[in-house]
């Protein structure tokens, strides 16, 4: 029982930081919308959530320390089906299908589904025999993941999906070769190139690069093979892409891409957020124009501040140092995790803890950078700090999930294979 | 092998966030555009436009006084959502092809964050737009001073106030004006604009998406109130100046009245005028081309724009050139029989009692005596030559103010003709002229041509014996200790005090038995000299010029009266009715003088050629 409150107090204010800042912002954000008193509005239902998800955050500490690990796969079924549900009975708001519609509340399942997929990643990983030579193994991880994945894309979310790519970091961490990140970085390369020069001058810059690599070279016969098949699959890939990019992306998200590469200039339109959220943050300075003093937060200029673009009221009214702050609060938080993950005694709490790493790191690392502009548009919340109840609920959740793992790692054996 | 890819996580970690913080360090705190930016989208100037001052005449009567003109702005960038185009298009009385038209313009021209949508609303539409404006999002009023007149009269004067245009715009250097503010552009609305427009106010606040003010900038740190233009006032009597409206209606001329002892301009008319009501910002659109279209030049100030060769008024000031030069002396008479010879030419004189005086050359506007003086002092062997005795002459006449603008503060003056000698040189050949080929100029006609205001102000120096105070019409300004110190100071005239009296006397007769002896006032003495000046377009005009009282001049005053016929006919008496009403109460009038004052207002003198081309509109209201 004196064990069961050993929370760890770093990880613990850095979490209530962020979501005092968050707070605070949201009602920055929204003090503008005919909204005057702290507890009117969205500021006052974040504060709410916020206090359910400390609610719920005792609830798990008051929880038998291997409840989740016992019923990790049930979590992970429950929420795969909320994710089906919410095709069938969900309500559509700005063109996804991504809520559920209970009483007052409404309930986004897309952001319960990280918490409930860690749950199974960490149980197949943490399987005695597991390996990622394995095929089956493969298999089952990629499952996993790409079922949820797979389900938002259907709901028109391609933000909250992208999301599950964070999984690969941990993959990485837990022993994958690191070819496969090599080669992700790689088809970035090639996509950007090809959206810039496009395919066929892309094509012709590759095989001139070849015959110049040769011509220094010839001799060595052994680089032969994979020298071709490396320029082989880059211009098969390039060209794929172009067609993929054409065909398959809607307008406005080519669109949104196109103007993050600066290969468009579109500030009326899809590089409408981005510009007003540039103008924001840049118009901040060094030091801010003062809670609740931002013209263009009050003005309203930036869709989605509240929510997306929340980091430009931070930026606007709180300036270079309120940034700074805040993202050295994030990576504190996120490197305090990995630590916590590195010093569990269970493979499996190890998984879990680094999975909630990633995710988070995923989320700050797009959506700051896309508010900047050096990111694609890529609509998903800034975790703590953006408004909404499911993405609180579900945040807090995940992070005393994995505070209880870490508080209880005293009473585990040594796992054998870590 | 684990821990070892933990410590890239932790790297690749670090340095996003490292490269993050860089790049906010750029765009928030080394590049400062998009302050810049933020502002321009955000921060909106409201312009306070101060009250301009007032404009009242020499008794304290208003004459000048502002009427609030509304002018409907939208915010830019331009975004009108959930407006009901219909209902505002209803309000402001437009159909939808306008609107778009106004939109599209507005677009074109915005300014500093707003564009006018459509100037010059009127009150009763301000009323009722502003009634439903909280429906029709970023548009707002901005509320400016426009001109109204207690009295159809002085348009001249008064001048009238117009946007300022680019070139003022670009030639200003204090950079007060912007686009679209109003100047004043003719008149004392321009001479005393500075004192009149007072200082703009200015108000700071950002505006939403949507344009709606948002609250103040700084705690209003930047905003300060506008300082109302300073009132001021003429030297004019309204009552005086609508009496002469009155007596030179429906003829072409003017007529300007100096008090002598200080250059105040009392009255200063020129016909035909117009409704200076019809000139305000909110009118002159409809009414401009019309008065440019009339014949008979409305907007044409006479008054100071008009040379007219001054005739037989120009004879007393040659006789006292003629003293002064010692051509003449006060008891010098010559003959004359009706002309006076020069080789073959004959000048003609009229019937008059012959050997003549120096005071009755003048009552009887004898011709032949100004030809005689014109010649002693052209041959005069003070002079090398006749081109020396020109420059002299024509220094005198520059003593009086002529030949050169006089530099009074109403618009349009002109400098008048007077020739350098060199125009002679040119014409005839240097030293192959004499005064036989100028001989016109003696009595008035010629390569002469003076303003109404120039001979009214040659009269009022007649008047003062010698010295004259630049004409002006301004009185008092508003917190300023006194009018401008030009208007201050006493120019003298190159004629000596003593040789005034004999060409007094001269004029006094013309008012007992001289050409206007029929016009005399009892209990005024009136000095003048009727003019007849000839026109080859047309018939001559008619000219007079006079003081009164002789014994203590209180009023000067200069008649023209074109293409009417003889100076005793009408600008004499016009002149005289003037002088009586100034100095006396028109109750007393006699009933002979009433019959006078009855017919010069009813006469109908414009030319028949102009008359079906005369609009009428420019007058009334």
């Amino acid at each position: 029982m004196e064990n069961r409150f050993r929370i760890d107090i770093l990880a613990l204010i850095l979490f209530l930081s962020i979501a005092i800042i968050g707070i605070a912002s949201v009602y920055s954000a929204t003090s503008n919308q005919g909204v005057f008193t702290f507890f009117e509005g969205r500021s006052g239902k974040q504060l709410v959530w916020f206090c359910a998800s400390l609610f719920f955050g005792i609830v798990i500490f008051l929880l038998n320390a291997n409840f989740f690990e016992l019923f990790s796969i049930y979590f992970y079924i429950l929420f795969m089906l909320l994710l089906v549900l919410v095709l069938a009975i969900g309500v559509d708001i700005n063109g996804a299908r991504s809520w559920i519609k209970i009483g007052l509340f409404s309930l986004q399942p897309s952001e319960f589904a990280k918490y409930g997929t860690s749950f199974a990643v960490a149980t197949i990983i943490s399987r005695i025999g597991f390996s990622f030579q394995n095929k089956n193994d493969i298999l089952k991880l990629a499952a996993v993941t790409l079922i949820p994945m797979g389900l938002i894309i259907i709901q028109g979310d391609m933000g909250s999906a992208l999301v599950f790519l964070s999984f690969i970091l941990v993959f990485y961490i837990e022993g994958l070769t690191p070819t496969i990140i090599l080669l992700g970085l790689f088809m970035i390369l090639v996509f950007v190139l090809t959206l810039v020069y496009s395919a066929l001058y892309f094509s012709i810059a590759v095989i001139l690069l070849l015959f110049l690599f040769y011509a220094f070279t010839y001799t060595n016969k052994k680089l032969l093979i994979p020298s071709l098949s490396i320029v082989g699959f880059a211009i098969l890939f390039s060209m794929s892409v172009q067609f993929l990019f054409d065909n398959f992306l809607k307008e406005h998200q080519q669109k949104r891409i196109q103007v993050t590469l600066n290969l468009i200039e579109d500030n009326m339109g899809a590089g409408y957020n981005v510009n007003q959220s540039k103008i924001a943050i840049g118009s901040g300075g060094f030091s801010g124009k003062g809670f609740l003093n931002g013209s263009h937060t009050k003005g309203n200029f930036i869709p989605e501040q509240e929510t997306d673009f929340i980091f430009c009221t931070i930026g606007e009214e709180g300036g270079w140092l309120m940034s700074s702050i805040t993202i050295a609060l994030y990576i504190g938080f996120i490197l305090r995790l990995y630590y916590l993950s590195s010093r569990a005694k269970k493979k499996y709490k190890r998984i879990f803890i680094s999975s909630l790493a990633s995710i988070i790191f995923f989320h700050v690392l797009v959506n700051i950078g896309m508010t900047i502009g050096i990111m694609p548009v890529i609509g998903i919340p800034l975790p703590l700090i953006s408004y909404g109840g499911s993405s609180i609920l579900a945040f807090g959740l995940f992070i005393f999930t994995a505070l209880k793992m870490d508080a209880t790692r005293d009473r585990d054996l040594e796992s054998v294979f870590s | 092998m684990r821990n070892f890819r933990l410590y890239y996580i932790y790297a690749a970690i670090i340095f996003v966030g490292l490269i993050y913080i860089y790049c906010l360090f750029q765009v928030q705190v080394i590049d400062d555009k998009y302050a810049l930016i933020a502002e321009k989208i955000s921060l909106r100037k409201q312009t306070v436009y101060p009250q301009r001052g007032l404009i009242f005449d020499r008794n304290d009567k208003l004459l000048v006084y502002n009427d609030p003109v509304y002018d409907l702005m939208v915010s830019v960038p331009i975004k009108l959502k959930g407006i009901d185009t219909l209902a505002f298009c209803q309000l402001l009385a437009i159909d939808n092809e306008k609107f778009d038209e106004l939109l599209s313009r507005a677009k074109r021209r915005s300014y500093r964050g707003k564009s006018v949508f459509k100037k010059n609303i009127s009150n009763v539409t301000y009323a009722r737009i502003q009634e439903r404006l909280y429906e029709f999002k970023g548009f707002f009023f901005e509320i400016r001073q426009d001109r109204n007149y207690k009295f159809n009269s002085s348009a001249h004067l008064l001048g009238y106030l117009g946007e300022v245009t680019k070139k003022d715009l670009s030639l200003q250097k204090e950079g007060y004006y912007e686009q679209g503010d109003f100047t004043g552009k003719k008149g004392v609305e321009r001479f005393y604009e500075k004192q009149l427009r007072g200082l703009k106010g200015e108000r700071y606040f950002y505006v939403d998406r949507t344009g709606v003010n948002k609250g103040s900038y700084k705690d209003k740190k930047l905003d300060y109130d506008p300082v109302d233009g300073k009132n001021i006032s003429l030297s004019i009597d309204i009552d005086l100046q609508q009496y002469g409206e009155k007596l030179l209606n429906n003829k072409m001329g003017s007529l300007v009245a100096i008090e002598p002892k200080t250059g105040e301009i009392l009255s200063l008319i020129s016909s035909p005028f117009y409704n200076p009501a019809n000139f305000n910002i909110q009118n002159r659109g409809k009414y401009y081309t019309r008065a440019i279209n009339d014949p008979t030049k409305p907007i044409f100030n006479r008054a100071v724009s008009a040379p007219y060769p001054p005739g037989s008024t120009f004879k007393p000031i040659m006789a006292l050139i003629g003293l002064e030069d010692k051509a003449i002396s006060s008891s010098t008479h010559f003959n004359c029989n009706g002309q006076y010879r020069l080789g073959k030419r004959i000048i003609k004189c009229h019937f008059h009692p012959s050997y003549t005086s120096l005071k009755q050359s003048i009552a009887s506007s004898c011709n032949t005596y100004y030809c005689h003086t014109f010649k002693n002092m052209m041959g005069s062997s003070k002079y090398k030559n006749s081109e020396e005795a020109y420059k002299s002459w024509r220094s005198y006449l520059t003593s009086f103010g002529l030949g050169s603008k006089l530099g009074t503060d109403i618009s349009g003056e002109f400098k008048g003709w007077l020739k350098e000698s060199s125009y002679y040189d040119k014409m005839h050949g240097k030293d192959r002229w004499n005064y036989a080929r100028i001989i016109s100029l003696s009595f008035g006609q010629g390569e002469l041509g003076l303003t109404p205001i120039q001979i009214a102000n040659a009269v009022s120096i007649i008047a003062n014996q010698g010295y004259y105070f630049t004409p002006h019409v301004i009185k008092k300004i508003e917190g300023m200790k006194s009018i401008p110190q030009q208007y201050l100071v006493k120019n003298y005239s190159a004629i000596s005090q003593s040789n005034f009296e004999p060409v007094i006397q001269g004029m006094q007769e013309v008012t007992i038995s001289g050409t206007a002896s029929h016009l005399a006032i009892d209990n005024i003495n009136i000095a003048g000299k009727t003019g007849t000046v000839q026109n080859p377009h047309g018939k001559n005009h008619s000219a007079y010029m006079a003081f009164a009282p002789v014994e203590d001049p209180k009023i000067a005053i200069a008649v023209v009266v074109e293409e009417s016929g003889y100076g005793a006919s009408w600008a004499a008496p016009i002149a005289h009715l003037m002088i009586e009403k100034y100095l006396t109460s028109d109750t007393l009038k006699e009933s002979s003088r009433q019959n006078i004052e009855k017919r010069m207002m009813e006469s109908d003198l414009i030319p028949y050629k102009y008359k079906s081309k005369i609009d009428k509109s420019l007058y009334g209201k």
